[in-house]
């Protein structure tokens, strides 16, 4: 049994088999296993031979006369290693011998010849030791490799165990069998989490070495609360994580029971509460766990999930798909936010130094109209059917809400032409979540409908600490002093200005930052669906009053870590079962 | 060359050779020695002075790390044990593997 302590990005607590997928470090743990599943073992190795030396006849046979036949020859030699029956043997007889898995025989066996090699007192010789790493290599891709194509057709319940894992690749799980997911890599903002937790997956990141630790098949239990694995764990450990789990469950339960009921303080103050969707399918879940709408509509799946770039009709469609759920309720459509960890660098011809500070978001959308202009045609059409919001990301100055809107303009009077019937008075808002966004808010504020706060951004930005660096991620905090003034600068012009204000980053999905949000003035926050339920019974729980003297004595600290604290003992009062 | 026991049908035949390429017998020439030794339905067992290996066997015979001027035993047992020691006789000391030799001091 092994405990590893990560991020806890997703709630929840699951208990499977692992999986491990896109294993590129091949350092395979020993593991034993149960006599009886010997023979499987042993079959799997000869399929991964089997496999493996397919693969090298391939390449051997398209590298056939290139490089005067040298590469040919690497492969042709590789094949015969294969082909050797005394290598297998060896391999088969550690299995049976010592009930190891595969992956520990070949590998343990493999690096035992290559270190043989390493000795011989030649050079030529102590260097073919690398040829035998590749071969290594080459059938452990065969043994993990095979599981990675698994993920697509799973016909079993799998935690799914990863060095790092896309946000591309998490939206393609299928919810039905992968029940947790763990990875050495990421933070609790990374996309990758931010996915995790809108499907409802409970997932624990930054764990380092995990993948270095288990092999397929182990059972393990990912406790997205605590922020834990546990790795081959004994009977009494299974049972009590299965009774947490059934209270977890129940906690859950008891508060879909307050999902009709409405998001109230109890002095009275009515909070909009909205969810943050990334899917057109994920609007179920909002309604279903009692949200007044969609606060942020993420669209760059639409972008993602294809070789090519969506059409009027993609984007049409899936917009009319979610506000029909919605019908009268809000939909806050935001503007392709592409860039930086998104789709434009892994396309770029030559990735951009520093990305994050580089052509993305709206700077992207305004290098490329006709992409631009494509999103926002579908975009107004879709507003005849509801209640439908544009939203532009990442402005940084006024001029560049002036163009969005020109182009929106442009985009506008195309649509009058063709007598497209559209909502001309639909309401235009952009999210602020650069400090120099925040630090001229009351200039933007002239301009739009209403402002969202996107605070993962804004505390990066302003923290300059990227959010997905676990050697630096320590010093990512939405409560950081310099990150709070900033905020409150915002509801404050904000509320001069007298246009709609929402918070819309991870903040508000955050149990402690609730009171202190509602303290600064915040009526309307949109967040992760599925936790909808937990921030309702918080809103409900508290009253203004309380929440007002919470800001104000947060706003006196100057530590991070002292607010923190903070939050977290105010918090517990109100709803102990939450930590 | 000598010729073994002749037990039952099994015939023995086995010869010393030199490895006299340059770069000793690495994993090409390994791989020439073993394609060769498997066309052939006799046992092959090669030696150094102190190992003893499976001539089939690319990892064996990699790992017997013989270097240029290495001498090494080919014992071969089965029917075609003759021919079997003959080819690869011929492959070590006449064709060099294919591989060039070292420079003449």
């Amino acid at each position: 049994m092994e405990i590893k302590k990560g991020i806890a990005v997703s709630p929840g607590i699951s208990i499977a088999k692992l999986l491990v997928i896109d294993s590129e470090d091949y350092r395979i743990p020993r593991r034993s296993i149960n006599p009886s599943q010997r023979i499987t073992e042993i079959q799997r190795i000869r399929n991964a031979f089997k496999d493996a030396s397919e693969e090298l006849s391939r390449l051997e046979a398209e590298h056939d006369k290139a490089e005067g036949g040298k590469i040919k020859d690497i492969f042709a030699v590789h094949l015969r290693f294969l082909r050797d029956r005394s290598l297998r043997k060896r391999i088969t007889d550690l299995v049976h011998a010592e009930s190891v898995t595969a992956e520990y025989a070949v590998s343990s066996v493999l690096r035992q010849i290559a270190s043989e090699f390493a000795k011989v007192n030649d050079a030529y010789m102590s260097e073919r030791a690398a040829d035998i790493y590749d071969i290594e290599r080459r059938l452990l891709k065969q043994l993990l490799g095979k599981k990675r194509e698994e993920v697509g057709h799973l016909t079993e319940e799998v935690v799914v165990v990863a060095r790092e894992l896309s946000p591309t690749r998490t939206a393609g799980f299928d919810k039905k069998f992968v029940k947790g997911i763990a990875s050495d890599a990421g933070g609790r903002t990374s996309h990758a989490a931010i996915v995790a937790r809108s499907l409802g997956i409970p997932a624990v990141v930054a764990l380092e070495d995990l993948t270095e630790y288990v092999s397929g098949g182990d059972t393990i239990i990912v406790d997205g609360n605590r922020g834990i694995v546990i790795v081959n764990p004994d009977g009494q450990t299974i049972e009590q994580y299965k009774e947490y789990s059934k209270e977890f469950v129940e906690l859950e339960h008891r508060l879909d029971a307050i999902r009709e009921e409405p998001a109230v303080t109890r002095d009275g103050s009515r909070i909009t509460l909205l969810g943050n969707i990334e899917f057109p399918d994920e609007a179920e879940v909002v309604l279903e766990k009692g949200g007044d709408g969609i606060g942020l509509y993420r669209t760059e799946f639409l972008y993602l999930n294809s070789a090519s770039e969506p059409t009027e009709k993609d984007h049409y469609e899936a917009y009319a798909e979610t506000v029909r759920v919605f019908s009268e309720k809000p939909v806050t459509i935001r503007t392709a936010d592409l860039g930086a960890d998104k789709y434009t660098q892994s396309r770029r011809f030559a990735p951009e130094p520093n990305p994050f500070l580089g052509l993305r978001s709206i700077r992207f959308c305004l290098q490329n109209l006709m992409m631009f202009k494509t999103q926002l045609r579908a975009i107004l059409r879709a507003s005849i059917l509801g209640d439908v919001k544009i939203m532009f990301p990442l402005i940084t100055n006024r001029q560049e809400l002036m163009q969005a809107k020109m182009i929106l303009r442009d985009v506008m009077e195309d649509l009058d032409e063709e007598s497209i019937s559209y909502n001309k008075d639909i309401q235009i808002g952009i999210m602020i979540e650069t400090p120099s966004a925040a630090l001229t808010a009351f200039s933007l504020a002239r301009d739009v409908d209403f402002f969202s706060i996107g605070t993962n951004d804004l505390t990066q930005y302003t923290l300059a600490v990227d959010r997905g660096n676990e050697l630096v991620s320590t010093l990512y905090s939405t409560v950081d002093p310099a990150v709070l003034r900033l905020i409150r600068t915002v509801i404050q012009d904000a509320h001069k200005s007298q246009i709609d204000l929402s918070v819309c980053g991870e903040m508000a999905s955050e149990p402690e930052y609730i009171m202190l949000l509602l303290g600064m003035g915040v009526k309307t926050m949109s967040l992760s669906p599925p936790m909808l339920p937990e921030i309702k019974q918080i809103i409900r729980s508290v009253t203004i009053e309380d929440c007002n003297k919470v800001a104000r004595k947060v706003l006196g600290m100057n530590a991070e870590r002292q607010i923190s604290a903070y939050l977290r003992n105010s918090t517990r009062k109100i709803l102990p079962e939450a930590f | 060359m000598k010729a073994g026991k002749d037990t039952l049908e099994k015939l023995v035949f086995e010869t010393e050779v030199e490895i006299k390429n340059k770069d000793g017998l690495h994993m090409r020439p390994a791989m020439q020695f073993v394609d060769i030794a498997n066309q052939f339905d006799s046992d092959v067992i090669v030696s150094n002075s102190d190992t003893e290996v499976d001539g089939k066997s690319i990892m064996q015979m990699s790992m017997l790390a013989a270097i240029c001027g290495s001498k090494l035993k080919i014992k071969a047992e089965g029917q075609d044990a003759h021919e079997v020691v003959n080819a690869l006789k011929e492959l070590v000391e006449e064709k060099h593997f294919d591989e060039p030799m070292p420079k003449k001091k």
